[in-house]
């Protein structure tokens, strides 16, 4: 019985024993920043838009996933290092600019402690001039738009919808709005009204506007407006 | 006393087998060499039923949710609603990347080729029969991850130190079709035209292969064209638009070959009087059965069965305590046309928006395409004998609904025990019941005990059926612009169907097209890679939800909107002294599992390309969008 005792011992020390070599530091340098043009962030949808960082130097080459919040902004935890940035041809509603010919859009960056960085892109279009109002039954919104990218790649808009929702985390995508509808596009403005969902109780309401492009799948948005009902 | 035992052991330690060299010599009894794998055909055969056994099939009997995604049915299964609630497809999913069985069937054609002690003509059909099946895996490739590097001779490591001879790019996605054409045409001297040769190449099976992976490159040509995102500019995902008649030609010809009875009497089946009972035999009936082409084939008793009715029987009288998985939603079952070919929603409402009243709870699918029926057992159909009992509760007079939620329950409503829920639902969140209102009929096996674990069913998955050939025939000439020939075969079907109007070539359509093949091949696995190469996954799957107001609208329309399954309840209407007491009535229904709507994003069209393959050969690019 006593070696038993013992042996229970022991495995409870081993428990609490640990090799040092396993023992790294975690990632001490955050890496935050806005995706923005000319300074303004570029506002998108819930968990859709994301660029990635390689580490190259240590073997095995993985992206590491960066997403964007809805304001466009990002933020993540690396070790200090050299990285390359690099967009994902196709994400998000604008075009990375090209540094040059032989890097392409890839952005080297170097991290070495706290690092903040607003990157410049292209938007297809930016918002501005947005205005919310809420009644007791609707929301009524509108919005001014300029097309940025007016050369051979310009793309027209495909719809422009006002999506509501009871958090302030407003998207197009999965359960990030509660009702949406459709606004009219005009020449340079946007407009529309949407209902409030049936039976809605609470005395706010998050409103946001998207704006959806021919042939990108990520929506540009305006920022989130709380409105009180 | 004791100690005497081991003076007698001590002899034995001591005594030996005069044979130990011998021993040591001895052949393995597990391991066959190549000599004697490859020196009689039996043994050969055995090799090649295991690279048979390894075929890749993106929807299976043996995976019964493989057959139902993308919204065509909910799943009726508490562990699997989270399929329903989360909003999209990992980039990842449907990835295939097995260069491990390529090997081996390179090896296999290499190995073969040594083989001195077969009979030539045993060996030729071998050796096709080995490159069809590499042919199918890469046509299985090209299908989910756009070009791959087209390997077609056993490689070794010479542990150099350096690999990289050993690293190939990719092919374009072209030349991937174009290798599965080629090599069908290779092989099709060698293989038998035999009818009866279904689960083993045939020459109907190569040639409904070559049109398969014609039309499919012909529509990725044609429709690729109008999502310029989903491409490559190496084009390892894309094809020229230039080459599309090219294909839609290779596909009409090869098509043709098997229609016109150049490799064996293949037809539709048609032996059973009752129309849906005849569709549903198709998928059960083995015996001479002439329009399956090539088949995953099962035998009872032999361990290579499958739980397929198990996992879908209704549950209402099941041999076993489950059930009732798949539940195709009314989406699908909405798209049977009538009888007149006329694409009508379900008459649950008059114009006026008053409930329709029917005496049997089947009265709503009345004059509907047999297919319906063959497809998916709706309340009041039979199977194996017993009629299911799926009604969703009492609504009386005043409109107030009584149900329960447990299966068959029994309450007092207005003064009287009655039963107010069925014993097969449907009940919202309760697993095994019909959630949408319905069961699925293809590949149920209505033998006794198909639906025990004891038992299993031995019931065949088609992977080439005469009616596939017709249908890409009738895409084929239609996009060659020849729709009368495409109204011909398309007619063959619809007729089996029951469907009694004809089409003319004028009403042949693209959305004709796709609204035949969604409702022919439901469930079989084909749905997925038309939604992908006509490019309409993202339009179909766009992540908005949808409502009961709009669902019954532009049925048969391609590109109509399929993000979430809902359902059709039956209501017994309950109001004693009234015409209408003791019939049904119906309403349309969200399964309230069901939270979230389904996005397919571009990136999703051809699956990534894991970071492990990506490292270990920096040859390979990446694929778009993700």
């Amino acid at each position: 019985m006593k070696i038993t005792n013992y042996i229970y011992l022991a495995a409870t020390a081993l428990l609490f024993a640990s090799c040092e070599i396993d023992n790294y530091d975690e990632p001490e340098s955050f890496f935050t920043g806005n995706i923005v043009y000319n300074g303004e962030p570029i506002e998108v949808g819930a968990r859709e838009v994301r660029f990635q960082l390689f580490q190259p130097g240590f073997g095995a080459l993985a992206p590491l996933d960066m997403h964007l919040d809805l304001d466009g902004s990002f933020s993540g935890r690396f070790f200090d290092g050299d990285y390359k940035l690099k967009f994902i041809n196709g994400q998000g509603p604008f075009k990375a600019y090209e540094v040059n010919e032989q890097q392409g859009d890839t952005i080297f960056i170097s991290l070495r402690g706290n690092t903040e960085m607003d990157i410049e892109v292209l938007p297809y279009y930016m918002l501005s001039g947005e205005t919310f109002s809420a009644s007791s039954t609707a929301v009524d919104a509108a919005a001014n738009y300029d097309q940025i990218i007016t050369d051979a790649d310009a793309r027209a808009i495909e719809f422009a919808r006002l999506y509501l929702n009871d958090t302030e985390q407003v998207s197009n995508n999965g359960d990030y709005h509660r009702v949406w509808s459709d606004m009219t596009v005009g020449s340079g403005n946007l407009s529309g009204s949407t209902a409030l969902p049936d039976g809605y109780a609470k005395p706010y309401i998050f409103a946001r506007i998207g704006v959806k492009i021919v042939g990108v799948e990520d929506m540009l948005f305006s920022p989130v407006q709380k409105l009180d009902l | 006393m004791k100690k005497y035992i081991y003076f007698l052991i001590i002899p034995f330690l001591l005594g030996s087998c005069s044979s130990d060299s011998e021993f040591l010599d001895r052949e393995p009894s597990n391991i066959l060499t190549q000599n004697q794998a490859f020196g009689s055909p039996d043994i050969v055969l055995s090799v090649l039923a295991d690279l048979y056994n390894r075929y890749y099939d993106f929807g299976t009997v043996e995976d019964w949710s493989s057959l139902a995604q993308f919204n065509v049915a909910f799943w009726s299964e508490a562990g699997r609603y989270g399929y329903f609630q989360n909003g999209g497809y990992g980039y990842g999913d449907w990835g295939t990347w097995d260069y491990g069985y390529i090997r081996e069937m390179n090896l296999f054609l290499e190995r073969l080729e040594l083989s001195e002690a077969l009979d030539p003509a045993d060996k030729a059909r071998f050796a096709a029969e080995g490159r069809f099946l590499r042919a199918s895996y890469y046509f299985t490739m090209v299908k989910r991850m756009g070009g791959v590097p087209l390997i077609l001779e056993s490689e070794t490591y010479d542990f150099s130190g350096d690999a990289t001879y050993l690293q190939h790019p990719r092919e374009t996605e072209a030349a991937l079709y174009d290798f599965v054409i080629s090599e069908a045409d290779a092989i099709l001297a060698d293989l038998p035209s035999d009818v009866n040769t279904k689960s083993r190449a045939s020459k109907g099976a190569v040639l409904a292969m070559k049109a398969r992976a014609a039309l499919y490159a012909g529509s990725i040509a044609r429709y690729g064209a109008s999502t310029p995102q989903v491409s490559l500019p190496g084009g390892e995902v894309g094809i020229p638009v230039s080459r599309a008649e090219e294909y839609y030609t290779t596909a009409l010809s090869a098509a043709q070959s098997i229609i016109n009875g150049e490799v064996g009497n293949y037809s539709l089946y048609e032996k059973k009087p009752n129309l849906s009972e005849n569709f549903a035999s198709i998928f059960y009936d083995k015996s001479n059965n002439p329009e399956a082409i090539f088949v995953e084939d099962y035998k009872l008793q032999s361990g290579k069965v499958h739980g397929f009715t198990i996992a879908n029987q209704p549950r209402f009288g099941a041999e076993e305590e489950e059930g009732g998985r798949i539940n195709p939603a009314l989406s699908l079952v909405q798209s049977f046309e009538t009888l007149d070919g006329e694409y009508a929603p379900l008459p649950i409402e008059d114009a006026s928006g008053n409930p329709i009243y029917y005496d049997t709870p089947e009265g709503v699918f009345a004059n509907r395409d047999a297919r319906l029926m063959g497809t998916v057992i709706v309340p009041g159909s039979s199977f194996k004998g017993r009629e299911v009992d799926i009604f969703a509760g009492i609504q009386l007079a005043d409109g107030t609904i009584i149900s329960g939620d447990s299966r068959g329950q029994q309450k007092e409503v207005m003064g009287t025990d009655m039963k107010v829920v069925g014993f097969d639902g449907p009940i919202d969140g309760l697993e095994f019941t019909a959630q949408t209102g319905f069961y699925i009929r293809k590949y149920q096996d209505p033998k006794a005990g198909s639906g025990q674990r004891g038992t299993q069913s031995d019931v065949w998955f088609i992977r080439y059926r005469y009616a596939e050939v017709l249908l890409n025939a009738a895409e084929a000439a239609f996009e060659l612009n020849q729709p009368a020939v495409a109204a011909g075969y398309l007619n063959q079907v619809r007729r089996r169907a029951g469907i009694t109007t004809d089409l003319a070539a004028a009403d042949i359509t693209f959305d004709r097209i796709a609204h035949e093949r969604f409702v022919e091949f439901a469930f079989e696995g084909l749905h997925f890679f038309d939604l992908k190469r006509w490019r309409i996954a993202h339009e179909v799957l766009d992540g908005t939800p949808m409502d009961a107001a709009t669902i019954t609208d532009n049925i048969g329309d391609a590109t109509k909107r399929l993000t979430q399954p809902f359902g059709l309840w039956p209501y017994k209407y309950y109001n004693p002294g009234d015409a209408n007491d003791g019939t049904y009535i119906y309403k349309i229904v969200k399964p309230n599992r069901v939270t979230s709507a389904d996005r397919f994003q571009f990136g999703n069209y051809y699956s990534e390309i894991g970071a492990g393959i990506l490292n270990n050969n920096p040859l390979i690019v990446r694929n778009p969008n993700q």
